[in-house]
This record gives C-alpha cells, structure tokens and sequence, in this order.
C-alpha cells in the first residue's frame, strides 16, 4: 500500500486530539487524495486487472439478468427494503431482545462499542483459553475491526477458510470485493500463492488448487481451538445467527472447534424468521444470481447435552463502531445494507480502479458511504467524489439504498467540514452570483464566447490547461458557435413582430401574452 | 444536413396546431446556450412543428445542477431560485438535456425541502420534461415525417435512464425515423464518465470510463451517435475526437429536424 492508509490516518487523527483545525483536515484529506490517486492511476494502468474488473462485472450481470427480469423482484426488493427499515427503526427493542435470546440459549454476549474493544474482547477470549489456532469464516465487521493482526501478535495463528479469503491472507491482501474477496487475483497468481504456501507445485488445473484448499484447511478445521465468524443476520427473536454461505466452511468454522466467536455489526438483525425469509429471497440472487446458496445455517446456542456436535461455548460480540451515531441521521439507509455487492458489480468507477483503490474495508459505492461514516469523513474525504453519480448503484440495490444520493449529501458534508478545495467553493459562489442575473450571465457568453471560438480554432491553447484542463488533457473542447443561444432566439423571427427589435442579445420572453 | 455546428439557424415561427395549441418553454440549459444553440434550434423547430408554441424565458441561467452534484449547496439553491422565477409562468418546460430536467425533478424537491420555494419547487417538477419523454408521454407522437439514411446507435444518459425513467422514449422515436437503423449499445447502462466535476476531479478515471463508451460505440459500427444530453455527448464526443475519429454526433433534436420531410 503507498501512499497513507486510512487506519495511519485514523490514528494521526486520534494523536493530534482530534483536531479541528480545518487547514489541517484539508491538508490531510489533500493528501489521502493524492494516495488516492496514485492507487487509482495504477489499477487503470494494469491491463490484466482492467480485463478482470470488466469480465467479472460482465459475469455477474450475465447471471443476475434472469433474476432481475422476474416480475416479481422489485416487490422483492421493496420487502428487503421495508424489512431493513423497520429494524433499524426499532433496532435498540430488537438488540435487547436478540441478546437476552443469545443468552437464554446459553450464549455470551457483549457489546463493543468502538473497534479497540472488540478487538480486545476476542484477544481476552483466546487468550484466557490458551487458543493457539483460529479459523474464521468470511466475516467483514472482522476486517473492520482489523481484528487478525492482532490476534496474530498474540503469537496466535489465524486461518482464513473462506476460499477468496484464504486466497487474499495467502497474498496478505485485503478483500478486493465485499462479496468475492481474491475476484481480481488470475488463476496462475493463485497458484503461485499455493504452490508457495505448500512448498511444491500445486498444479494450473482449479480443481487441483482448490483440492489443495480443501486439504489444507481440513488439518485446521480440526486442529483449531477456536472459530470466528461473522453473522448475515441473528434473528432477535430466537438468538440464533444466521450464516449464508457456499462453501461449507462456515459450518466448519462454528460447529468443530470448542469455543465459536460471532463478531457481527448492531445494525444485523432480523426481527423474526419469516422476516429473514424475504432477505435471503434476494441476497443470493443479487450478489451472485444464483436463486439460493449452498448453505444457511442457523445457530442457535451452544452444543447442548446429548448433541453430537457443535461448540462448547459461543460468544457474540456486537459491534457498534459508529453505527449508532448514523441511526437517526441522514444516512440511517446505509445500515440497511444486506452486503450482497450488487453495487460494487453495477459500478462504472468500481470497474475501473477496483477495490484496493478505495483504502477501505468496503469499497465499491456502498464503501463510498459507509467508509467515511465509519472511520470519519476526514479519512476519506475523496471517496464520495469517486463517483460520476450515474445511480446505478442505487437502481441495483437490494435495500433501496439511495446510494447516490448519500454519496451526493457526503459531499456537502465534505464541503461544509471544509475538506474541499476552497477555490472550488468560491468558484461555485461566483457561477452562482452570474447565474442569479440573466443579463450579465449573457454579457459575459457574448464576451467570452469569441474568446472561445478562438481558442478552439487555434486548439492547443485549451488542450490539458486553465480549470478544464484535466478534460481537455483526454478530450476535444467543442468549439461553440459564434453566440449563445439566447443571442440567436433575441435575433429570431418572432423577436422582429415584438415592440423592440433592436434588443440585441438580452432578449425578453418571446411568444408569451 | 441543416444543422451544421457552427452556422446559426433561423428560428421558425410556431405554427398553431390546433384550437388550444400546447404551450411549452425551451430550457436550454447553460452548456447548451454557450456551446450547442444549434440544439436549442433544432428542439424549437420539432416542436413547433408538432404545434407547440414554444417560447424561451430569458430569465434562465443554470439550474444550478454542477454546484448541487459537488455538494456545494448553498450556490445551487441560489442559481436555482433564479431559475424557478424564470419558468414560474411556464406550461411546460422542455430540457434537451436529462440531467437537467432531472436536476429539476429530483434535485429541486430536495434543495428545497421545507423552505418557502418548496411548493413551486414541487409544481414545476411537475411540469418539466426531457425533450424525448415530452414528444412520447406528453405530445403522444406515435409517427413522424422523418427520414435519413444510416445506422445510429442511442447513449441513454444515466440521469435521463435513472431519474426521469426515460428509456423507450428516444428509442421509439428513433424507430419512426425512415431509413436510420438503430443498433443499441452492448453496455446502454454503462456512464460516459462525464459527471459534472467528476470528470475534472477525478479526470484519469473519468477518461477510462470514456474510452470504454467510446469502444462500445466504435463497436456497433454505426455512422450515428444520437443522445439526449448535451454534458454526455460533450464527453463522448470530446473524446472521439481526441482519439481522431469523425463519427456524426448529435442530439435526437437535430437528428429529426434535420430530417424532417414537409
């Protein structure tokens, strides 16, 4: 990673008090951006990657046509909707009452209110049992909380078992896609990546590789001491966790080693089954068009006696980091999010620059929202402008989210929270100024569009200089023609019946009264 | 071809279309008054020739949809006011650009929720059209007198598709044009990259997604490249050019008054 990550950037934040100075914010968002930048500059200048960033959106759009074309999807996606909004709008009930349900059933719940106290909670747990391996199943509040490394520095072993990720750890990469981790990496990468990891040649043929995987990480399914996962959802009226899954990994993950840690967001709930019903109805339809998973698994408790499997102690660990602060805001939607990645697969930008551009543990539009809300806008100021605000990712998205539009309103946050240029906005206030007064608005076009016309006559001129100059680098500035439109209508036919025909380019209202 | 990019057109008088011809305001938008009256032109003689009395408010600027999409909102609010008062006495109100009709549509409510301009915000939502959607949904054309020869190929605009709903729209119009085939995109969702700022803040991206549109068009073999927004088609064909291609790019206004058959 070059440049300065978004976690540094956190902590310098935190360092300097959390500082308001403004000067300093910009400075600092300035140079985020720069990073920015340059990540994105090298994603768009690796062919390899650009041909898998279009053949994998391709891919994905190719198989959730079907889906998308029933008639009954929209409806669908109105009941995610209305679902996801009515918990959030009762989620402090529905918290209180998955946990007590957590607990009736004989697990252990605790409320982490920031990443650190998630991250110590787990490590306490491992330690205090004498945990010497984990295995996890794909989890992104874990990324979130960065909680590996940490573990890791516990002098514990942490295996990833979810095929993309245990690719990504392997390539001691982040998750390039929320949903398919290792989706940019090609097949002969990985097979460097095994063929390292096993100390021989695992072979170019996938089945070979992922026999290698499954080899693998059956010795750490049984040997490991402790399983982390995620959670789609917990249903609150059951305390159970509910696990989506294809690869059957996550069912090793939380039924064979002794104790089972959950790590799941606050705001993943479902009130009651029948209310999950109508999410997995379009979760695996959106995120990989397929009409159900391989898997869902409900886990409800520990093993309990006279049970063959399952493990002996289960632990949930709710993390709220930030997410409370957006319950109630503007943004409340973003927690509404079922993360099935159909805006990262719909994303004209994402196409583009990929996931590692972004810094953030999720990208894609959904990242360009919850990111900054989650870490704070400071830290990732320029992802809100990574957007052309084409609204596909809000036509796609299986919660209604109106991504779009949040991206939008970040943006006057960003402005407000001076983190913007100021030349922009004092820019902005002087198109403003003109564009309140007709006359001089038409003034200047008579003015300034000769100039133009000039200009793009002699054409180097406006090539990749003046404030366009970062279009016209790529693009021909279209020469105008010799006035402005208003000019040509105070010049036309009607104009000449009406009581001043001498007006020039300030023309009234034609053809009213 | 009577629209030629540099030589202005006389601007016909509106013919009467019937007892109570409909009357509608051109909203030229500010892109379009500097740089494209040739657009503006060619919408003012289709639609007078459909009947409709068209006049253009003098009053009009820029909607105010650059600084809203930066987030720069208070500058938006500003330009925006101006522009309801310029179109508060319009029946109707017809953009040839989607982006700015949906400004109008989507934005305004929202620029101006819960303040005193709310309810003309509201009304003149209401009554604004993007030039495609206003022939189809409003007129009802069903057919026109229009001919020309070739293959074109349609650029939807993302705000035209996703905020105003308009898809069919052009494409049916396009279908009434005798002779012109019409080859759709492989990718019609995909952005041009445009985007306002965007295209300026985050130029390389912006660029990349160009180039792609720019393929895609190259792809479908076409001598036409037909769109409803004058922003997009800037891009598209800014770039067309840069990488030294000739291919005709206009908007659905001009193609089908250029084509127009007494």
């Amino acid at each position: 990673m070059a440049g300065v990550s978004a976690a540094s950037r956190r902590q310098a934040s935190a360092e300097s008090g959390g500082s308001t100075n403004a000067a300093s914010r910009r400075q600092s968002s300035a140079a985020s951006r720069r990073a920015f930048d340059e990540r994105a500059e090298r994603a768009l200048g690796d062919p390899a990657l650009q041909q898998v960033l279009r053949a994998g959106q391709d891919y994905v759009q190719a198989l959730s046509v079907a889906a998308r074309a029933a008639p009954d999807w929209p409806l669908a996606l109105d009941e995610v909707a209305r679902v996801r909004g009515a918990t959030l709008a009762r989620l402090d009930r529905y918290v209180e009452e998955f946990a007590s349900n957590v607990e009736k059933v004989g697990g252990h719940v605790f409320f982490a209110a920031d990443a650190a106290e998630a991250r110590r909670h787990v490590v306490d747990l491992a330690e205090l049992r004498g945990v010497r391996l984990v295995v996890k199943s794909k989890s992104m509040v874990t990324e979130e909380i960065g909680l590996n490394p940490v573990l890791e520095a516990a002098g514990i072993e942490v295996v990833e078992t979810d095929l993309g990720e245990f690719i990504v750890q392997l390539a001691g990469e982040r998750p390039f896609h929320i949903l398919k981790p290792a989706i940019h990496l090609p097949l002969d990468r990985i097979r460097a990546l095994f063929s390292k990891a096993a100390g021989r040649d695992v072979g170019g043929d996938a089945h070979a590789m992922t026999r290698y995987a499954r080899d693998t990480l059956r010795d750490k399914f049984f040997a490991a001491d402790m399983g982390i996962s995620g959670a789609n959802f917990g249903v609150a009226a059951t305390g159970s966790v509910v696990l989506v899954t294809n690869e059957g990994n996550g069912r090793m993950v939380t039924t064979l080693p002794r104790t089972h840690v959950v790590v799941m967001g606050v705001e993943r709930l479902v009130p009651t089954f029948p209310d999950l019903e109508a999410i997995l109805k379009v979760l695996p339809r959106a995120g990989v068009g397929l009409r159900a998973t391989t898997y869902v698994t409900a886990l409800t408790g520990p093993r309990r006696a006279g049970e063959a499997d399952g493990p002996e102690e289960l632990h949930v660990v709710i993390v709220d980091n930030g997410r409370s602060r957006m319950l109630g805001s503007k943004y409340e939607q973003v927690l509404s999010c079922i993360r099935c990645g159909a805006c990262l697969d719909v994303c004209p930008v994402y196409r583009k620059i990929g996931g590692h551009a972004y810094d953030a543990v999720y990208t894609g539009p959904i990242g360009a929202v919850f990111s900054p809300l989650l870490d704070g806008l400071a830290c990732h100021a320029e992802l809100p402008f990574a957007s052309s605000l084409c609204g596909a990712c809000t036509e796609v998205c299986s919660a209604r989210i109106p991504l779009a539009e949040l991206i939008r309103e970040l943006r006057e946050d960003a402005v407000e929270q001076g983190l913007v240029a100021p030349a922009w906005g004092a820019g902005f206030d002087g198109f403003a100024a003109v564009a309140r007064r007709p006359r001089l608005w038409g003034a200047l076009e008579t003015v300034a569009l000769p100039l133009l016309r000039l200009m793009t006559a002699v054409g180097a001129p406006l090539r990749g200089r003046g404030p366009l100059g970062a279009w016209t680098r790529d693009r021909e500035f279209p020469a105008p023609q010799r006035g402005s439109f208003r000019a040509l209508w105070a010049r036309g036919p009607a104009r000449r019946d009406g009581p001043d025909d001498r007006g020039g380019p300030l023309g009234r209202e034609r053809g009213r009264g | 071809m009577r629209a030629e990019p540099h030589a202005p057109l006389p601007i016909p008088t509106p013919r009467a279309g019937g007892a109570t011809p409909v009357r509608a305001s051109l909203m030229i938008t500010c892109l379009g008054d500097a740089l494209f009256p040739r657009v503006g032109v060619a919408a003012v003689e289709v639609l007078s020739r459909l009947g409709v009395a068209v006049d253009f408010p003098g009053g009009q600027t820029c909607c105010g949809q650059p600084a809203y999409n930066a987030g720069h909102a208070a500058a938006a609010r500003s330009a925006a006011r101006a522009f309801l008062q310029a179109f508060a006495a319009s029946e109707y109100v017809i953009s040839i650009s989607g982006s700015c009709a949906a400004m109008v549509r989507d934005g305004f409510p929202r620029l101006f929720a819960g303040r005193p301009e709310q309810e003309a915000a509201a009304a003149l939502a209401a009554r604004t059209f993007e030039f495609s959607e206003f022939l189809v949904d409003v007129l009802g054309v069903e057919a026109l007198p229009v001919a020309r020869r070739g293959a074109a190929t349609l650029h939807h605009s993302c705000h035209t598709r996703r905020l105003l709903g308009v898809v069919e729209q052009p494409e049916r119009l396009l279908g009434m044009v005798e002779g012109l085939e019409y080859r759709p995109l492989a990718h019609p969702e995909l952005c041009c990259g445009f985007g306002g700022t965007f295209a300026v803040k985050m130029a390389r991206i912006s660029t990349a997604m160009v180039d792609e549109k720019v393929d895609g068009v190259l792809e479908t073999g076409v001598d036409l490249l037909v769109g409803l927004d004058m922003s997009c088609l800037m891009n598209i064909e800014g770039r067309l050019r840069r990488r030294g291609h000739a291919l005709e790019v206009r908007h659905l206004a001009e193609v089908l008054a250029a084509g127009w058959r007494e």
